[in-house]
């Protein structure tokens, strides 16, 4: 068995609406090639921590993060860090499943490539088919691929934006509550698709829902009024939390 | 009694809401009747005038009768063609900028500036742009462009604007998280989203300023000829028609009758065209 490697280090991460103080100085490791769940009730700061991640936080207006978050031994916050070039190596799936307005299929799924100056016509056909493939998507879309994205159901909409994502090869991909739109069969298509993707791909997930987080993680990390009160092996937090919070929220005790 | 049986109030409630549709579809009704009015008045009046010399020859000497709008018809297309050549893209490009930089304080003075051009009436517009130009260079069509682009501008910026804020936020945080700089994401994400709806707006901002009279009367001025180039007098059907409208001979006021019609064909052809090349292009994205 091969060792961990940390993909992704976390330090004392602090991040603020204007002056409110809404994620109190998280540090956490994320390791390479591993699905972390993200849990903890609303408004706990699940959002917005992994939106720190692709320094996406700083898109909100008056918004702003201290702290450092170090992929691959370079700090995404350091003064001399691209957002745009971070963005590319840390890709991100939304709550709602977006696909771009008037565009089709195809076009979803190569806009990221056409992006990084792929032109020919068959180097795109292939990353665009692999893609799509890997997303679990293929199959239902080889003949439709100039429809349009948003013709397709909630579910198949979600895929592709996975496929979107996965195009521009990225080594983590973000994920906020990406099937809390969805119906429980693609709910379930989707969570078989990220214990696929991860041996590929890091994932950093939000959810809402604990069965989820037990079904599809390797390490959990609660979050509570914007603290980090526990990370652990997801095995272990869901059957003996070592904090009393945790428990009580697990077993629904509040939340 | 089952419980599912109307009571006397509930037989008031249904009249009472036939009764507030009858009214809406009777003042729906009334609300055609203007445009029914006009088109009918306006065939009536200028079909006649109607012909090839209409669109080719210049007018006639009052006593003469016949000749033509050919003149104002080119005159026109060229000074409403200019005036879109420069207004479009200015316009939208404050719109895109008063859509997608919202934070910027230049965006917000931008925002007031244009709100406030809006407002202007447009005949101040032409007093603007003779002073500013005609004083100095003479009446010419460059000045008509010129007043009817200051015209034009708030427009496209606010129907820009407008469609572009109709976009989901999340959507352009899916264009940025892909790692679109935020330049590519209103090049490549919002606008060819939107394109239908802009193109739209820039249309009717088109069929706004070819109407246009006021701001041509001080700048473009008009010409019974063709003219030679752009930096002299030139005519424009709103302005002819309000000539040859005023003019007391009975000749021109056909001619003006007719330019009218060919006037709102103009406008309505337009909407048509561009409604159905939307129709179109939707039907083709859907297959």
């Amino acid at each position: 068995m091969k060792t961990d490697t940390v993909l992704l280090q976390i330090k004392n991460l602090k991040a603020y609406f204007s002056s409110t103080l809404v994620l109190k100085d998280i540090s956490l490791d994320v390791s390479t090639n591993k699905v972390v769940a993200l849990i903890g009730p609303s408004g706990c700061g699940k959002s917005t921590f992994i939106r720190c991640l692709n320094r996406m936080h700083e898109e909100t207006p008056e918004a702003h993060v201290q702290g450092e978050v170090i992929l691959n031994k370079q700090n995404i916050y350091a003064p001399s860090a691209d957002p745009v070039l971070i963005r590319r190596k840390v890709g991100m799936v939304f709550q709602k499943p977006n696909p771009f307005p008037g565009m089709s299929i195809f076009d979803n799924v190569a806009l990221g490539l056409r992006l990084l100056g792929i032109r020919k016509r068959s180097v795109l056909e292939e990353k665009v088919h692999s893609s799509l493939v890997q997303a679990a998507l293929w199959n239902e879309v080889k003949n439709i691929l100039k429809r349009p994205g948003t013709s397709l159901s909630g579910g198949q909409q979600q895929r592709l934006c996975i496929a979107r994502t996965l195009a521009t090869t990225p080594s983590v991909i973000l994920m906020d509550e990406p099937t809390s739109a969805l119906d429980p069969v693609s709910t379930m298509r989707i969570e078989e698709l990220i214990r696929h993707l991860v041996q590929t791909v890091t994932v950093v997930i939000v959810t809402h829902n604990m069965q989820q987080a037990s079904r599809i993680s390797d390490n959990t990390a609660f979050l509570l009024n914007g603290e980090l009160v526990e990370y652990e092996k997801t095995s272990r937090l869901f059957t003996n939390p070592s904090d009393p919070r945790t428990e009580q929220y697990i077993t629904g005790r509040f939340g | 009694m089952n419980y599912l049986s109307p009571t006397p109030r509930d037989f008031y409630r249904k009249y009472f809401s036939h009764f507030m549709m009858g009214i809406l579809a009777l003042l729906s009704c009334i609300a055609l009747v203007p445009f029914i009015a006009i088109s009918f008045f306006i065939i009536q009046k200028g079909w006649d005038g109607l012909s090839l010399g209409f669109f080719t020859e210049i007018p006639a000497p009052p006593a003469e009768g016949g000749g033509g709008m050919g003149n104002a018809l080119l005159g026109s297309a060229v000074i409403v063609g200019m005036a879109s050549l420069l207004g479009i893209p200015w316009g939208m490009g404050a719109g895109i900028f008063m859509s997608e930089y919202p934070g910027q304080k230049l965006g917000r003075i931008l925002r007031f500036t244009i709100d406030l051009l809006t407002t202007v009436p447009s005949i101040v517009v032409g007093i603007f742009i003779y002073h500013l130009v005609v004083i100095h260079y003479g009446f010419s069509a460059f000045a008509g462009a010129l007043a009817l682009c200051v015209i034009m501008l708030p427009i496209v910026a606010k129907s820009t604007e407008e469609i572009l804020r109709l976009v989901p936020q999340h959507i352009r945080e899916a264009g940025l998280a892909l790692g679109l700089p935020r330049w590519r994401v209103i090049i490549n994400i919002l606008i060819p989203g939107t394109y239908s709806m802009l193109i739209t707006g820039v249309i009717l901002a088109i069929a706004r300023i070819a109407g246009e009279t006021a701001p041509l009367l001080f700048t473009s001025l008009g010409n019974q000829f063709y003219a030679q180039n752009l930096s002299e007098p030139t005519s424009t059907l709103p302005v002819q028609i309000y000539e040859f409208a005023k003019s007391g001979f009975k000749e021109l006021e056909s001619l003006a009758w007719s330019g009218a019609l060919v006037l709102i064909v103009f406008v309505f052809l337009v909407n048509l065209t561009v409604r159905s090349i939307l129709f179109l292009y939707k039907r083709r994205m859907e297959k």
